[in-house]
């Protein structure tokens, strides 16, 4: 057993308003630098629809992810033979239009325009060329708040699928929100796909990062993830990609998207799995299968065994405090409400997604004699089809999403009687069965999703730095290691080498 | 002069600046290390271009080792005769030659045709393709048709001993100076063109990821450890 803790996000969709605070807050403090000018670490699609970068869930054109030959797990676009063999020209990599030309505006025009007969405007200039565009045709959220247009439905790969579900009428359509950022998988394809080696995961916290010294530029891990979060800064030829806000997570800190979050969607924790159970996991034949079996790869905080082998293994007693109090934990693991997005691509993503409820199709009748079990067909008959939702979110096991709709029905109606009353008793209800769930953990559940403040939301730990080598050393001399002045060297070079 | 400067003086000055350049800008400047790209802007002609080049000069590179590096003496004893190597470099190299060639045209028009590309297109990257270019189109033009039209001329008794002594340091300058004017040009640009590398895009070509196939598919780093890697 090999012990890794693991800093995952867990996204409440039902609270999702769609406001792209978390975009515009993570844009301002990565990428708004040349090169980084079309890249969003932190993007919010309107679903269904095409996403960012267009049709990026199209597996058949980018090729990103795992694929499951002959038993055996590989990389979908190929492996490092025939990697190498296309070196000089990746077929499978976007274009810079499938994200969108950036561009800004010649504002100084209006300032220095002379008199005219007509208004000054402010005309469009991409900002890769210097020219004026004189129709942008594509954007960072095009299709905000559209889906359901004619135009971009038909782009979402996981209508294509589900099409036959799916009309187009109008009192049919529907919507959700679904923000997204790197899912600092446990079994990276984009790590897989680097041919240098400069992606990593971090064995303390499992962060994927770009190693920005060792990057070539190969770009192999661009359409290697298949979520397509990993990009190419056209300015420095290097890979960058969301890196989670180490810096402020090492400190203790939620990450940028979700310390702004305006519906506080977002939750923060830790969770402790066996590493060498991965490999396996992900390796399961039937990609249904794949959900639980990402489950069984996480341990309990809890037990004892798993406590004792966590701290022999050198993972700090505040790790596993953070780990027992983790949000993640319970939304995942312990209520499972939480599902990862696209399990089928084998990656096991790290950022879970609880699904939305949606207004429910035909009118309930009989209001007044509402029962909780009236409420089961209204979870079957919501607005978002449970295909989609399973598309998206459980490799297209619609009974996966079906429990969790029904928990989450089960909890208003709980909520309900409990405040308002006038339901039956959720307790003998066959509601509470089919959800598979009890009023206790339904009022737990009730704490974190509505009433839990910033610290029950975010719990992380600190980057801790007892453990580390040589403290005596890095006294003074933390960040500038290069240039360390001599007074911040209490240990001298001749006390290490006889102290090892 | 002729001897002492270019056959001499010039080859280690290149190689020198190739040496001490490359590493300089290794360890000192290593974030500006990579393999540049401009397939996010444009991917039709790369495709074409870029393959047929990179190939090409693969395909290049090994038949100068063979015609430079391999004294004729190995081919002698293996039995290979001249008409045969002949046959076989003209044919061999001139394919690979019009590989270079076409795909270096290609990217010249591709650079030029397609305004994303070129506003990313540094003086470097022009000075590479087109020094490139020049070389190539020398060499092509001596394999197949300098050796049809004027002489097939012998380099294997006269440049590629030259070359190897240059790494014994005890040049054979002497043996250039008869060889034809052509073959000085394409010689004296192709060191010009090594003593550039480390100025230009071409370092990529030493980062050729030759580990990727053996190393486990998944890396993990601890924080600690981050600069040692």
């Amino acid at each position: 057993m090999k012990i890794k803790a693991q800093v995952a996000m867990v996204m409440h969709l039902d609270k999702c308003i769609g406001c792209h605070t978390c975009s515009v807050t993570c844009k301002n403090v990565w990428t708004n630098r040349p090169g980084m000018e079309y890249v969003w670490y932190n993007n919010v699609e309107t679903r269904p629809g095409p996403g960012y970068p267009k049709e990026w869930e199209n597996t058949d054109r980018y090729k990103g992810g795992w694929i499951m030959r002959n038993g055996k797990l590989h990389l979908r676009a190929g492996g490092p033979i025939s990697k190498l063999a296309n070196i000089f020209y990746n077929p499978n990599m976007a274009e810079m239009d499938d994200f969108y030309e950036p561009w800004t505006y010649d504002f100084q025009h209006l300032h220095n325009s002379p008199k005219k007969e007509n208004l000054p405007v402010a005309r469009p200039k991409s900002m890769i060329t210097g020219k004026y565009m004189d129709k942008p045709e594509w954007g960072p959220n095009w299709d905000d708040d559209l889906a359901g247009g004619s135009a971009v439905v038909p782009m979402d790969p996981n209508v294509q699928k589900v099409q036959e579900h799916i009309a187009m009428e109008y009192e049919k359509t529907f919507m959700m929100y679904l923000p997204r950022i790197c899912e600092h998988c446990l079994n990276p394809s984009c790590v897989a796909s680097c041919p240098t080696g400069a992606l990593y995961k971090r064995d303390e916290d499992g962060i994927v990062l770009v190693d920005q010294d060792a990057c070539r530029g190969w770009r192999f891990c661009q359409n290697g993830c298949p979520y397509h979060k990993v990009y190419y800064n056209w300015n420095t030829h290097k890979a960058e990609k969301c890196n989670f806000c180490y810096p402020r997570t090492e400190a203790g800190l939620p990450t940028i998207c979700s310390e702004t979050c305006v519906g506080r969607i977002r939750y923060i924790g830790v969770v402790l799995y066996d590493a060498d159970r991965v490999k396996e996991a992900a390796s399961v034949e039937d990609p249904k299968e794949l959900y639980e079996a990402q489950l069984s790869v996480f341990l309990d905080p809890f037990d004892p065994e798993v406590i004792e082998e966590a701290e022999k293994q050198g993972i700090n007693h505040s790790w596993i405090d953070s780990a027992q109090a983790s949000p993640v934990y319970k939304m995942a693991i312990k209520w499972k409400i939480a599902l990862p997005l696209h399990p089928e691509y084998r990656t096991l993503p790290m950022v879970w997604y609880v699904p939305p409820l949606s207004p429910i199709m035909n009118h309930i009748t009989n209001a007044n004699e509402l029962c909780a079990d009236g409420y089961i067909p209204a979870v079957d008959q919501m607005r978002i089809p449970m295909e989609y939702l399973a598309s998206l979110l459980s490799a297209d096991d619609t009974d996966v999403i079906r429990r969790v709709l029904l928990k989450m029905a089960a909890m208003r109606v709980h909520m309900r009687e409990k405040t308002v009353g006038g339901a039956d008793k959720l307790k003998v209800s066959k509601l509470l069965e089919e959800a598979k769930t009890t009023p206790e953990e339904l009022e737990e559940m009730v704490r974190l999703l509505a009433v839990a403040k910033y610290n029950e939301r975010f719990v992380i730990p600190t980057g801790r730095r007892e453990m580390d080598g040589d403290l005596h050393y890095k006294q003074g001399s933390c960040s500038i290691e290069d240039i360390a002045p001599a007074e911040g060297m209490t240990t001298y070079p001749y006390e290490r080498s006889e102290s090892q | 002069m002729e001897m002492i400067f270019w056959w001499t003086i010039f080859p280690y000055i290149c190689g020198t600046i190739l040496i001490v350049g490359t590493f300089y800008r290794f360890i000192f400047r290593g974030k500006s290390w990579y393999a540049p790209s401009t397939e996010i802007f444009e991917k039709k002609w790369l495709r074409f271009g870029s393959v047929l080049f990179h190939y090409g000069i693969i395909f290049a590179f090994i038949g100068h080792v063979m015609g430079v590096l391999i004294p004729i003496g190995v081919y002698e004893a293996l039995g290979v005769g001249e008409h045969l190597y002949h046959m076989g470099a003209i044919a061999g190299g001139g394919i690979a030659g019009l590989m270079v060639v076409i795909g270096l045209v290609v990217m010249i028009i591709r650079k030029f045709s397609f305004p994303k590309v070129r506003v990313h297109t540094t003086f470097g990257d022009y000075f590479t393709i087109v020094l490139l270019l020049i070389i190539a189109a020398l060499g092509t033009y001596m394999t197949l048709i300098y050796s049809y039209t004027v002489v097939a001329y012998e380099y294997r008794l006269t440049i590629g001993p030259w070359f190897r002594s240059l790494f014994t340091f005890h040049p054979l300058s002497e043996l250039m100076l008869g060889i034809p004017t052509v073959f000085k040009i394409h010689v004296i640009l192709s060191f010009f063109l090594f003593a550039s590398i480390p100025f230009t895009q071409l370092v990529h070509m030493f980062s050729f990821p030759v580990r990727y196939p053996t190393r486990a598919p998944q890396q993990y780093r601890s924080r600690n450890g981050y600069d040692k890697s």
